[in-house]
């Protein structure tokens, strides 16, 4: 006899309610059956209006675990189709991060490692930057994860490239379209606060654990929100009598966006990219759950079979990828700065 | 001197708020601003100016913040949609253009000077100057060679490869201008060009303006809230008054004869000495005693009393060019110096 049945009697639904319990057991009633205690609920007074407990007393109200399930269904059955546009438009990603691993792994230690200095000088424009970047990269090479890191380090590269190729038109379209705006903002909240594991889940339904997209596409949407966000507020943030200059000389939308808005925005831009690399970095440890070479391989030996050493060793890695990438992406920013000066 | 109209404003109403044209009508009826906020919600900028200027003149567009100055001169280049009017450009409705001939128009016919400058700020002052030409498409080498000249033109030779932020606020408005005349426009919009300078800074820049605009006759449109500066600049000056025209005229003839209080109260505190010319006040004909010498009829009547050294038994002979028009008592003079409510309401204390 469950709490809520005479209210269902005095409604008169008993009918429509059905009779008997005839659907399968709630997990409360397991446990309440697997400890000898029928009568579970009389304890608890009043017990809240829920579905499980409505459901005792009229079983055509569904239980809780059927909208689980059913959502579960609902995936499952649009999968398919799902699959057919995903696949083949995700698979260059797949191609993109094989390749540049195969890459960077090819070519020799002492090819690539000056090739990184360089890139490091060429866009921070610092000597400190640059002898810093050196000593962390050879820091990673006495230790033996040198591998490890430049796997970590391409997958970054390709997602980030990804993500401003991505992000910074999405960010463009946000800032001229306010319609766009209010429906992207709570989107990229949505994205931004989700938990980094629940994007795993969908993912590993759709594609197989093997190919290389399904961390790439979970690092993308995980990083891509700084980007998309730091576009759009660097334009907005374009000073509007400038704005007014460019309209009041005859420029048209392309010449106003190439010519002005974007490079004004840069900064921001910029400090979104930043924020991008941070993140995806953060991101990159947990796609090694799903088959992501490079330091997060390393973390998670270490969790998994608790070495103390070899996790820590390789956190270390990873902090220093973060510094490294900061310093190089801060020290480029602080040059943007410096030329775009607006006082 | 006849100029042609070259712009002409005829019947412009601006009304800001959410459905303009459905309040439009009770505006033409005759509401006035603040009942149209209170009753409907929506902001009267401008009502009814009509306004012609004249090709080669500078027109200077007076007003106090909030008179709708700013707006009207955005409406010159379509920075602003009018809510009912025409405005008419050498003959051409621009109203009517459509956003490729807009551009195109904005390109060609129009520069406009900023009260912040609105320069690139990652741009070089170089590339700044040769930004109307740019836009226009024209040859990096050509534009550059046309920025240069105007850059040396406005005193900042020397200056071409600095960025904005390194120059002070008169230099950036020198580039500004410099920006303006390198488009080789023939009107040229100022907003407030010089209200964020400093004073003697900007008296540079009415200078500067004033003897480029001897050489140059670009049909100036100018828009101030400081008085000495409209009055020393205008060929024509409009009065705004919460978007009304109050009165229009030559400088001279509104200092002399105010239309209204407001615009009285506006006069009271000019240094009449400095603006009035003698061409305003002196009689024509040659009727003259005591001729004590000549004068040009653009002289200012300072001049005149540093000339006659505070003697007011003498008259002048006003010449020309050289050809006498007429001649100036100097009674005359010092009760013109007196502005004309003063002397109506004083005159019975003093007797």
């Amino acid at each position: 006899m469950a709490f809520y049945d005479k209210i269902f009697d005095v409604l008169g639904l008993t009918t429509w309610c059905g009779e008997g319990n005839d659907g399968p057991m709630s997990m409360a009633q397991l446990l309440a059956k697997s400890r000898g205690d029928a009568n579970a609920e009389a304890n608890s007074g009043i017990p809240f209006p829920s579905l499980d407990n409505l459901h005792e007393s009229c079983s055509a109200i569904p239980q809780t675990r059927d909208m689980t399930s059913g959502l579960e269904d609902v995936f499952l059955s649009a999968k398919d189709a799902m699959k057919v546009v995903l696949d083949p438009v995700t698979q260059p990603l797949s191609w993109a991060l094989d390749g540049a691993l195969w890459a960077f792994l090819a070519v020799p230690w002492w090819v690539l490692l000056p090739a990184l200095f360089w890139l490091t000088w060429y866009v921070s424009r610092s000597v400190g930057v640059t002898i810093f970047v050196a000593c962390a990269f050879l820091f990673l090479g006495v230790i033996d994860h040198l591998d490890a890191a430049i796997q970590t380090l391409s997958i970054i590269f390709v997602c980030t490239g990804l993500c401003v190729i991505l992000g910074v038109p999405i960010g463009i379209l946000m800032a001229k379209s306010n319609t766009l705006q209010r429906v992207m903002l709570p989107l990229l909240d949505l994205l931004q606060t989700l938990p980094s594991f629940v994007y795993l889940i969908p993912l590993i339904f759709l594609f197989s654990v093997t190919e290389s997209k399904l961390y790439g596409i979970a690092i993308i949407v995980y990083a891509i929100v700084p980007v998309i966000r730091l576009t759009d507020l660097g334009i907005r943030l374009v000073d509007k009598d400038v704005i007014e200059a460019a309209n009041a000389y005859g420029m048209n939308a392309r010449q106003k966006l190439l010519g002005v808005e974007i490079p004004l925005a840069l900064p921001n831009i910029m400090a979104g990219v930043n924020q991008t690399i941070m993140m995806s970095l953060a991101m990159v440890v947990i796609a090694s759950l799903v088959s992501a070479p490079g330091l997060g391989v390393l973390v998670l030996r270490g969790i998994r079979n608790l070495e103390l050493g070899v996790g820590l060793i390789a956190g270390l890695g990873i902090v220093l990828l973060a510094v490294v990438l900061d310093r190089t992406t801060k020290a480029a920013l602080a040059r943007i700065n410096v030329t775009h000066e607006n006082g | 001197m006849t100029r042609k109209t070259q712009l002409s404003i005829r019947g412009l109403y601006k009304i800001f708020g959410a459905r303009p044209q459905t309040v439009l009508p009770h505006v033409l009826a005759g509401m006035g601003k603040a009942e149209l906020l209170q009753k409907h919600g929506h902001v009267l900028g401008l009502q009814n100016i009509n306004v012609d200027m004249k090709a080669g003149e500078i027109t200077v567009v007076m007003g106090l913040s909030g008179s709708g100055k700013s707006t009207l001169i955005r409406h010159v280049n379509r920075l602003i949609e009018p809510t009912a009017g025409e405005i008419e450009i050498d003959g051409q409705n621009i109203l009517t253009l459509s956003a490729a001939e807009l551009l195109r128009f904005r390109q060609t016919k129009m520069s406009m000077v900023f009260q912040k400058f609105a320069l690139f700020p990652h741009r070089t002052v170089l590339q700044n100057a040769a930004m109307a030409l740019e836009v226009r498409g024209e040859s990096t080498s050509e534009r550059e060679a046309e920025a240069v000249k105007w850059l040396d033109r406005v005193g900042l030779a020397g200056f071409e490869g600095h960025y904005p932020h390194q120059l002070s606020g008169g230099m950036q408005q020198r580039v500004g201008i410099a920006r303006a005349l390198a488009s080789n426009s023939d009107i040229m919009l100022m907003d407030e060009a010089f209200s964020a300078l400093d004073p003697l800074i900007r008296t540079d820049m009415q200078n500067l303006l004033l003897e480029l605009q001897t050489e140059l006759h670009k049909t100036i449109v100018f828009i101030t809230h400081d008085l000495d500066e409209a009055l020393k600049l205008a060929d024509h000056l409009v009065i705004l008054k919460d978007g009304a025209v109050v009165q229009q005229g030559e400088p001279q003839e509104i200092l002399l004869n105010p239309a209204d209080p407001y615009i009285e109260d506006f006069v009271g505190d000019i240094n009449r000495a400095r603006v009035l010319r003698v061409r305003s006040i002196m009689h024509p004909g040659e009727d003259g005693d005591h001729i004590a010498g000549e004068v040009d009829q653009n002289a200012t009547l300072e001049s005149v009393i540093e000339l006659s050294g505070g003697d007011t038994q003498k008259n002048y002979r006003v010449c020309a060019e050289g050809v006498p028009v007429g001649f100036l008592d100097m009674k005359e003079l010092v009760k013109a110096l007196v502005p004309a409510h003063a002397n109506a309401s004083r005159s019975g204390d003093i007797r």
